[in-house]
């Protein structure tokens, strides 16, 4: 047993309500100290970031009367990568009449997170999961519906029910749509002053708590201060560490990982997603890799030919000579089993050379089943829109010959260390949406990613945030002349003229490559002692040449590369960061394996003795001198189990 | 998996939004046919850089058609030749060996160049910001099946829902017009029961702000056929004519508070 000390004995409090799971929030909200509605003016907020927690923080907090200044380096709140989500969101509406609850969609999100997640945040979230049906209906969210009127629902990986909620394949553009018109609307109203194409660099504290933030306008190039009583991020996951991922190409950890530097602990970097319906690399000049919707696996079915020299085209291959082995390995769940499971299945097929296409580097995912139950104009229905992408960038038509998909990177669990209130180990700071590690353990439920953003933004952090801010009132924050502020502005121009000065010869994307490849090969869905060891030799070489060889062309202003630069930096210290927590880990769970420990079946092998806690990384100035502290899990309302899904 | 081979770019550069433009001349030996249009620009700009000149800016994000964030006028088209297909998910197996391609940012007066191919469609926004919305302020809505919505309805709202404001329509457009843009928002919101109490406030304020920065409709229809969502122009119908009724509505009303 290492000696990592707990939180607890830093001084730092999970905060966690008192009493059963089930009352925690109710009692919570009765003890929570208010902000008059006079008073809340009086208070300004920075929220960084427009996605789903963001914009939806962003607008209820103007509607409940703080002052709030909310900033993308996007051109609109509306691109934020939210929007690429595209199968649904879950909640325990139980509109189906299917057995679905609060605690079922509970237990079901903590066992899918294998045990690696609060307890009393997963309980919140499900409990306020219906409330964001309800909302999202009233702002005019169009989900899918059925002939008489009422909501439609379709099932997703680890559940034995029905209950997401969706629009078409685009259920993610559709809610954020939702949060930036309500934005939008405070934002006409004067409730919200809006920062577009602007980069959160720095995060300000003074005397230990949230002063502010410092910007780049990605545009004029100006780095600016702006000061606030509080700063909450909702910027995103990290997954783009990977170099090839299905976030988008912007999407980055700097936000969060500045906040790090100042002092925000880190919790579980190395509980990263590994979705297992995207399409294949297909050539060296891929930028990313594309999704392909979990809602899909409903009635797709997964397969590979049992002869590893198969020269036969897909429909040619009787059924007898195929293995679907999702429904072999997990009969209970079969092609509906969870993200981790059905991933590695897919892995494990293309590594012993039974995989298909070109390079043999994928799986089938065949409707021809469903085409003949259903017939196509049904199929067409339920899933026109993905297999036009599909055959978009594919150039093969899904509703002749099977799909090909392979996992890929996508969502991270891990993210900055947050109390019960949503509140990072920098008071005054928080962290919500996939910024965040709370709610989804050591792996995420399909359809929860959604959820868990509008969650934070719109049910949890009006409440939490008043909790910090009353005590303050009439308290001014420090103003953007105060010299922490100038401090951090300096510190933000050097760093990124010394970008510009280093005028080496490679380009940021050289570098991310590199780095990428160092990460997917050694720290991607199957890890090792020895591989992880590797990674963390090769990751500071690579990254001392980044900081030899870079070269920006251009100036300060709108400069594409130079942004990339920055990103790529900070994704370094990231890099090395989660190969450590994956080293440190020693034990397979959800989306983190590691070879060394899995059962004679293959299955990940959990170990509570030592591991049931999240790791809390704390900056020292060296991502490979950081230091490991831990938040010990109890799991008071479900027992902790092997995760089954056979 | 094949190649395209001997490229020829024309690409418009432009240093700033004040700045003269000017096409540049690019010579692509050889991509692979699986590579999209942008990854063919990434390849262009990777060599530029290892040349130590400037790369070109352009705006993209997702990458899957879907964030509106990417928009090119390829060949005088937006989002280039192939229908329904935002210039992210347009693929190089559409073009042939020997291709001369010119590529410009989207065209119009109200998206002003911020640098190169890179636009500012900000515009969008304070249409969206004056009436682009359903007024339900966080926490009391009611249950979510208490208004049931037909199943036709449903899906015609979300046939507009769809658009993913990138632009194109009014880069088509030869007055430079945001109607089929408006009108998608005003017709999603304006057909569901919840919309309905702002319907006639909202189009009047979508309507005359768009107005305020974007040019007249006189019915080319160019705007259908560049839209990547396939967005038909029916909802400009339905926008104005409910323009129209809000004249008379929002008459009715003042005259009765005044």
């Amino acid at each position: 047993m290492s000696n990592w000390q707990t939180l607890e004995s830093k001084g730092i409090s999970s905060k966690i309500p008192k009493g059963s799971v089930e009352d925690k929030w109710l009692g919570y909200k009765e003890d929570l100290k208010l902000v008059n509605p006079n008073n809340k003016r009086k208070f300004k907020v920075l929220v960084v970031g427009t996605g789903l927690a963001g914009a939806s923080a962003a607008a209820t907090l103007a509607e409940l009367g703080y002052e709030v200044e909310a900033f993308t380096f996007h051109d609109s709140p509306r691109r934020a990568h939210s929007i690429a989500a595209q199968g649904g969101i879950n909640a325990a509406k139980n509109y189906q009449g299917d057995g679905d609850s609060v605690h079922r969609l509970f237990y079901d999100t903590v066992k899918g997170g294998d045990f690696r997640a609060r307890e009393s945040n997963v309980h919140r979230l499900a409990e306020v999961s219906v409330n964001i049906i309800d909302q999202m209906v009233a702002q005019g969210v169009p989900f899918a519906r059925e002939y008489g009127g009422l909501l439609d629902n379709r099932s997703f990986g680890g559940a034995q029910v029905s209950r997401t909620f969706y629009a078409r394949g685009q259920t993610g553009q559709q809610l954020l749509l939702g949060a930036y018109q309500q934005l939008a609307r405070q934002v006409g109203l004067g409730g919200v002053k809006l920062w577009t194409k602007v980069e959160m660099v720095d995060v300000v504290t003074v005397d230990g708590k949230a002063a502010g933030i410092v910007t780049r306008d990605l545009v004029s190039g100006e780095i600016r201060s702006h000061s606030g009583h509080a700063v909450l991020l909702c910027t995103g996951g990290y997954g783009n560490v990977f170099y090839l991922s299905t976030n988008a190409m912007n999407c980055n950890v700097t936000a969060a990982w500045r906040a790090h530097r100042k002092g925000a602990y880190f919790a579980n970097p190395c509980f990263t997603q590994i979705h297992p319906t995207c399409i294949p690399q297909s050539d060296e000049t891929q930028s990313k890799l594309t999704l392909m919707s979990e809602s899909l696996r409903n009635d797709g079915r997964v397969w590979v030919p049992k002869d590893r020299d198969e020269k036969r085209s897909a429909d040619q291959i009787p059924e007898e000579e195929r293995d679907y082995i999702l429904e072999r390995l997990y009969p209970s769940y079969g092609n509906l089993a969870p993200r981790d499971i059905s991933s590695r299945a897919a892995k494990r097929s293309v590594d012993s050379g039974l995989g298909v296409g070109p390079l043999k580097n994928g799986v089938y995912l065949d409707f021809s089943a469903a085409i003949n139950r259903l017939g196509e104009p049904v199929v067409a229905e339920r899933y026109g829109n993905l297999f036009e992408m599909y055959e978009r960038i594919s150039g093969e038509n899904p509703y002749k010959t099977p799909m090909r998909i392979y996992p890929a990177v996508h969502y991270t669990m891990g993210g900055l260390w947050v109390d019960y209130e949503l509140m990072t180990s920098i008071p005054g700071v928080y962290a919500l949406g996939e910024a965040n590690f709370s709610d989804h353990g050591a792996n995420r439920l399909g359809a929860s990613a959604l959820m868990q953003g509008l969650a934070d933004g719109y049910f949890v952090i009006p409440y939490t945030l008043g909790n910090y801010l009353a005590p303050m009132l009439n308290k001014p924050a420090p103003g953007v002349d105060h010299p922490a502020f100038k401090e951090a502005e300096q510190a933000a121009t050097a760093r990124y003229t010394g970008y510009m000065n280093i005028k080496g010869t490679r380009s940021p994307d050289y570098f991310h490559r590199q780095l990428g490849k160092i990460m997917w090969d050694f720290c991607g869905m199957e890890r090792t002692k020895e591989s992880l060891e590797k990674a963390l030799g090769e990751i500071p070489a690579l990254y001392e040449e980044f900081q030899k060889d870079l070269r920006i062309p251009g100036d300060m202003a709108l400069n594409t590369t130079l942004e990339k630069a920055g990103r790529v930096d900070d994704f370094f210290q990231l890099g090395m960061l989660l190969c450590r927590d994956a080293l440190e880990r020693e034990e397979s769970c959800g989306g983190h394996f590691r070879a060394e420990y899995q059962y004679d079946d293959g299955e990940a092998m959990r170990n509570d003795e030592e591991f049931a806690h999240a790791a809390a990384w704390e900056w020292t100035g060296d991502p490979m001198q950081s230091i490991r502290n831990i938040e010990p899990l109890e799991f008071e309302a479900i027992h902790l189990a092997v995760r089954s899904y056979k | 998996m094949s190649h395209i081979k001997n490229i020829t770019l024309k690409i418009w550069r432009q240093d700033g939004p004040s700045a003269q433009g000017r096409f540049e001349t690019y010579k692509v030996d050889s991509v692979t046919d699986e590579a999209s249009f942008l990854e063919l620009l990434d390849v262009v700009n990777e060599n530029l850089l290892n040349d130590g000149k400037e790369p070109i800016t352009f705006d993209s994000d997702c990458r899957e058609g879907i964030c509106g964030t990417c928009g090119l006028m390829i060949n005088g088209q937006s989002h280039g030749p192939e229908k329904s297909t935002a210039t992210c998910q347009l693929h190089m197996r559409k073009f042939t060996s020997g291709d001369v391609i010119t590529v410009e940012p989207f065209r119009a007066s109200a998206f002003p160049i911020l640098k190169d191919l890179m636009v500012d469609r900000s515009a969008f926004d304070r249409i969206v910001e004056s009436g682009g919305f359903i007024t339900a302020p966080t926490g009391g809505a009611p249950d979510a099946n208490l208004i049931p919505i037909p199943k036709p309805v449903a899906d015609a709202a979300m046939d507009s829902a769809e658009c993913i404001g990138c632009g194109a329509c009014v880069a088509a457009c030869p007055n430079g017009a945001a109607h089929l843009f408006t009108a998608a928002k005003i017709s999603h919101l304006n057909l569901l029961p919840q919309g309905q109490a702002e319907r006639y406030k909202r189009t009047e304020a979508m309507v005359e702000t768009m107005n305020e920065h974007f040019g007249s409709c006189t019915n080319h229809g160019e705007c259908e056929q560049a839209c990547p969502k396939s967005i038909s122009i029916d909802v400009i119908a339905i926008m104005h004519k409910d323009y129209r009724k809000s004249k008379l509505k929002n008459r009715k009303e003042l005259a009765r508070n005044k």
